[in-house]
């Protein structure tokens, strides 16, 4: 399996910050509190953070997309 | 090779520069047929099936003028594609919102040659089975006015429904998807892609959107075919090009001058620089500086432009004057364009507004070497972060100016200007209308 990548949808997110907690391995904060998302895909057991952090976002604005659909992550 | 040159027979087709400015028929029908020859007849194909003219397009090479330069054919192709893919009829928007205002290419050709644009963007719509086309222009714009009177003037007589659409006058109004949603539901705000556009746009449907000059080309492919629209021009980008040209330039205004022209051959067609020069505005605000020095000797393409960092977006070229100070210039527009932002994304949203204040205290002598350094790290962190690309935009053009005048800034971190006038160049509108929606959680305020 060639992973999955962490998408986003700028315009739900509103900078709760859970997201960065949850997967600190990707996910940082800019200084105004909005996810810089690595856009490497996410693999083995990086994965289930990935999941909890999607499940966990108050807006409903993160997600993941299997690493090969063209969807560019990070935007 | 002038704005307004002499008009030409359709009888035979120009090969020089002239060809969507050339004659000027306004708003008349006739008028129009006489100059450029009657509609060609076109048969509407099935949903999903692409009619001939997409070949011919794809075949010609036009790339598409709002300031991506994609390939119009290919374009074309996928809107037929995923409206067989979707089983729903296409749409089809013309963009004649030209939002950048330092751009009037898309209100020359609109007034000059209203039914140039409408007949391509109805012979396009032929060509990949929409039964509608949506033009857009600006609220109370001279461009909304010519539409309006260019469609009654056809008085319904073509194979597919004309619809005129007006939309606020906000810089991100124009933007693809927020134009998409202004035709499908009123709303002039971007949304979050993908779906793009062509899979996904005007009430849901595939949609071709295009700028105003793109369909003006897909009319004369159709009469004269894809072999004459690349006898001139760029053969990786053929044909000719609007450029709105401004600033310290002898005649400012909108130049049509074939692909590859140098930027030294554009300045001179507009009337050559008054007095010597620094920097250059290329494409727009969402675009970028270059250094004059650079810049002259290349050609206006994207690949072409690129040496500079340049870029020729949506044909827009201003010449700074080398009296006035690049960083006072960018600061104002900087501003405009953070102001612009739907607020919809809080990188563009903050962003912007942090980036803003940064060119603000640079421009004015007031920031400090190290400020410098976070306000480099701002617009690092800035590009890709939008729904659009509105933020983007708006950073290269201000990362571009840090580079283009790093030794005017850094004179100005020790509080020093070497700029000798105050008058500004880069015009920024005054007024804007409200954004259209009332941010959540915001609403005691």
């Amino acid at each position: 399996m060639s992973g999955h990548v962490v998408t986003i949808d700028r315009i739900k997110c509103d900078g709760f910050g859970t997201c960065a907690q949850l997967l600190p391995e990707r996910i940082t904060l800019d200084e105004w509190g909005y996810p810089i998302i690595d856009a490497a895909p996410v693999t083995g057991s990086e994965l289930s953070h990935a999941k909890r952090a999607v499940n966990a976002c108050p807006r409903l604005a993160l997600g993941l997309a299997k690493a090969a659909h063209p969807a560019p992550a990070g935007r | 090779m002038t704005p307004t040159s002499t008009p030409q027979r359709a009888s035979a087709p120009a090969t020089g520069a002239s060809r969507l400015l050339g004659p000027a028929a306004g708003t008349d029908v006739a008028a129009h047929a006489a100059a450029f020859g009657a509609l060609p007849a076109l048969a509407r194909t099935k949903r999903g099936h692409a009619g001939p003219l997409v070949a011919e397009i794809e075949r010609s090479g036009l790339a598409g003028r709002g300031g991506g330069w994609f390939p119009t054919g290919r374009k074309m192709s996928a809107v037929v594609a995923s409206s067989r893919q979707a089983r729903k009829d296409p749409a089809v928007v013309v963009n004649a919102m030209e939002g950048e205002p330092a751009a009037s290419k898309d209100a020359v050709l609109v007034h000059r040659n209203p039914h140039l644009v409408i007949d391509g963007a109805v012979l396009a719509a032929q060509s990949i089975g929409a039964t509608t086309v949506h033009l857009a222009a600006h609220r109370g714009s001279r461009a909304l006015h010519d539409l309006q009177k260019a469609v009654a003037a056809r008085g319904g007589s073509d194979p597919v429904e004309l619809v005129v659409v007006d939309g606020p006058d906000r810089y991100v109004a124009s933007e693809e998807s927020a134009l998409a949603h202004l035709v499908g539901e009123g709303i002039a705000l971007p949304v979050t892609v993908p779906p793009r556009v062509f899979e996904s746009g005007v009430r849901r449907r595939p949609t071709l959107l295009s700028n105003a000059e793109t369909y003006a080309h897909i009319a004369l492919v159709a009469r004269h075919g894809a072999e004459w629209f690349r006898s001139v021009g760029d053969p990786a980008v053929p044909g000719t090009t609007l450029i709105s040209v401004g600033g310290a330039v002898g005649q400012p205004g909108v130049l049509e001058v074939p692909t590859g022209t140098t930027v030294r051959q554009i300045l001179g067609l507009a009337g050559g620089t008054t007095g010597s020069v620094s920097a250059v505005v290329t494409g727009g605000y969402g675009g970028a500086w270059a250094s004059a020095g650079a810049l002259v000797d290349l050609p206006w393409t994207p690949e072409g432009l690129k040496p500079a960092g340049a870029v020729p977006g949506a044909g827009v070229l201003v010449v700074l004057p080398d009296d006035a100070c690049g960083l006072v210039e960018t600061a104002r527009v900087v501003r405009w364009m953070a102001g612009q932002s739907a607020g919809q994304c809080g990188p563009c949203r903050f962003g912007l507004a942090a980036v803003s204040s940064d060119f603000d205290l640079l421009a004015s002598g007031r920031m400090k070497g190290a400020e410098l350094r976070l306000l480099q790290g701002r617009l690092g962190v800035i590009p890709g972060r939008g729904a659009c690309r509105h933020p983007d935009g708006a950073v290269r053009f201000a990362a571009t100016a840090l580079e283009v005048f790093a030794d005017e800034a850094h004179r100005h971190l020790s509080g020093r200007c070497s700029a000798g006038r105050r008058t500004a160049i880069l015009p920024v509108p005054s007024t804007s209308t409200p954004l259209p929606v009332s941010r959540p959680g915001e609403e005691w305020r």
